[in-house]
């Protein structure tokens, strides 16, 4: 159960209710692991939880490979 | 099968390095059913060199979940002042007598919840029912369970409660490397967990044992790079503790994420199905909270089960066996007939490789 997808933060209510963008839903997302995520930070999700902030050329990196491979997790 | 572009250099640098090497078998172990599934969806072991095998250890926290648990939550969902919340994964596996799903069926409230969040807010919305939320998964999850409890002890939510069977995977890792049954020449290891603990984690394993641990992430890319990386620690051209994911993988791991995980949850002897007990390899919740523990609160007994007669679920789950060589697979044991969990399970070996089989 190790799966968990990139999206960005739209919302940030505080440090523990916020909204992600997943491609192209808003998923309400328990911020509380990561309390330094920020507005328009790219963010890995799990189970409702955002575990990691992900830089972004990181994240544009994986979802342009994800495009190219035609894979997802 | 075309190699993709990317993929390229990792592919003559993997077989370049099998060359160098010159063993009849490397074997490197994955232990994440996320890795799994990945390993189908990207072709991995297509481009792998002929002489390496990646295997499929117990990465499933689900399939490796044993027979006593299944079973008592399935005796607490029969229970009519019980709603059991739980993964979606979980309903459908066996238990001795019967399955979650089947209970559902027979008019127990059931509710698959996606967070452990949910579970906590059916809790609030129904004061008058107990909820007990099945607690199963690996790092990855087990802070959110944490978290989940951590809130409703602050906000004196009296009815909930959590079944923990949630696991540490480095104790089965250990136990692998000791048991010696299955040759482990390395590990892939798993990306999100090790979002969790950190890439430093697993320092003590190749310092015991000698066997490199590469962090992987999922993509096809990722765990190309994992396993090209194992390959070069094992001719000397490389260091044995690698991390490809470094992106969302540092060598400390996400201390929030630790800190709420170690406030509720503390070490306990757990047994994995297939494996028997593993010192220190589950969680349970401390005595703190001890009113969100639903295995005191309902005074569960999860007395050992056999397992279903011909099921090699353990043996794969070790790693022992690919699920083809087991004699149910595909004729009395598949997804929609399982008798195991690694068959129901989305992220189980069994499950994994019907999927793909060859048609």
């Amino acid at each position: 159960m190790c799966l968990a997808v990139l999206g960005k933060v739209i919302e940030k209510a505080d440090d523990v209710e916020g909204v992600v963008d997943l491609n192209g839903n808003r998923v309400p997302t328990n911020l509380a692991l990561v309390p330094e995520a920020a507005l328009g930070d790219y963010v890995l999700l799990h189970a409702g939880f955002a575990i990691r902030v992900v830089p972004e050329d990181e994240a544009l990196e994986t979802l342009r490979l994800l495009e190219q491979l035609g894979t997802a997790p | 099968m075309p190699v993709p572009k990317p993929l390229e250099p990792l592919v003559r640098e993997a077989a370049d390095l099998a060359v160098a090497l010159d063993r009849d078998r490397i074997a490197v172990m994955e232990v994440c059913g996320t890795h799994t599934v990945a390993a189908f969806r990207t072709g991995l072991r297509d481009l792998l060199p002929p002489t390496v095998r990646l295997i499929s250890g117990p990465g499933c926290p689900v399939c490796v979940t044993a027979q006593g648990y299944i079973d008592a939550a399935i005796a607490l969902a029969a229970r009519p002042d019980i709603v059991i919340a739980t993964f979606g994964d979980m309903l459908r596996v066996p238990g001795t007598q019967s399955s979650l799903e089947r209970e559902r069926a027979n008019g127990a409230d059931v509710r698959v919840v996606y967070s452990q969040t949910q579970a906590l807010d059916l809790a609030k919305a129904m004061p008058d029912r107990q909820v007990v939320f099945l607690g199963v998964g690996f790092e990855t999850t087990t802070p959110g369970t944490a978290w989940a409890v951590a809130k409703a002890a602050e906000e004196g939510v009296g009815n909930v409660t959590v079944l923990s069977a949630h696991k540490v995977i480095i104790p089965a890792m250990q136990a692998l490397l000791a048991g010696g049954e299955v040759g482990i020449d390395g590990f892939l290891c798993p990306g999100h967990v090790s979002v969790i603990i950190g890439s430093d984690r697993y320092r003590p394993l190749v310092d015991a044992f000698g066997a490199p641990c590469v962090v992987a992430g999922f993509d096809g890319y990722q765990m190309l790079a994992g396993m090209t990386a194992i390959l070069r620690a094992l001719a000397g051209r490389g260091d044995k503790l690698g991390n490809v994911y470094t992106g969302a993988v540092t060598p400390e791991g996400n201390p929030a994420a630790l800190a709420v995980t170690e406030r509720v949850f503390e070490p306990a002897d757990a047994p994995w199905r297939g494996m028997g007990v593993i010192p220190g390899s589950g969680l349970r919740m401390r005595d703190d909270y001890a009113a969100l523990d639903a295995e005191k609160r309902f005074e569960i007994d999860m007395p050992d089960a056999p397992e279903p007669a011909g099921c090699r679920c353990g043996d794969v789950i070790k790693g022992l066996l690919d699920p083809p060589a087991c004699a149910l697979f595909a004729d009395v044991c598949t997804p929609a007939t399982p008798v195991g969990p690694c068959m129901v399970s989305r992220e189980g070996s069994c499950n994994a490789w019907y999927r793909h089989r060859p048609s």
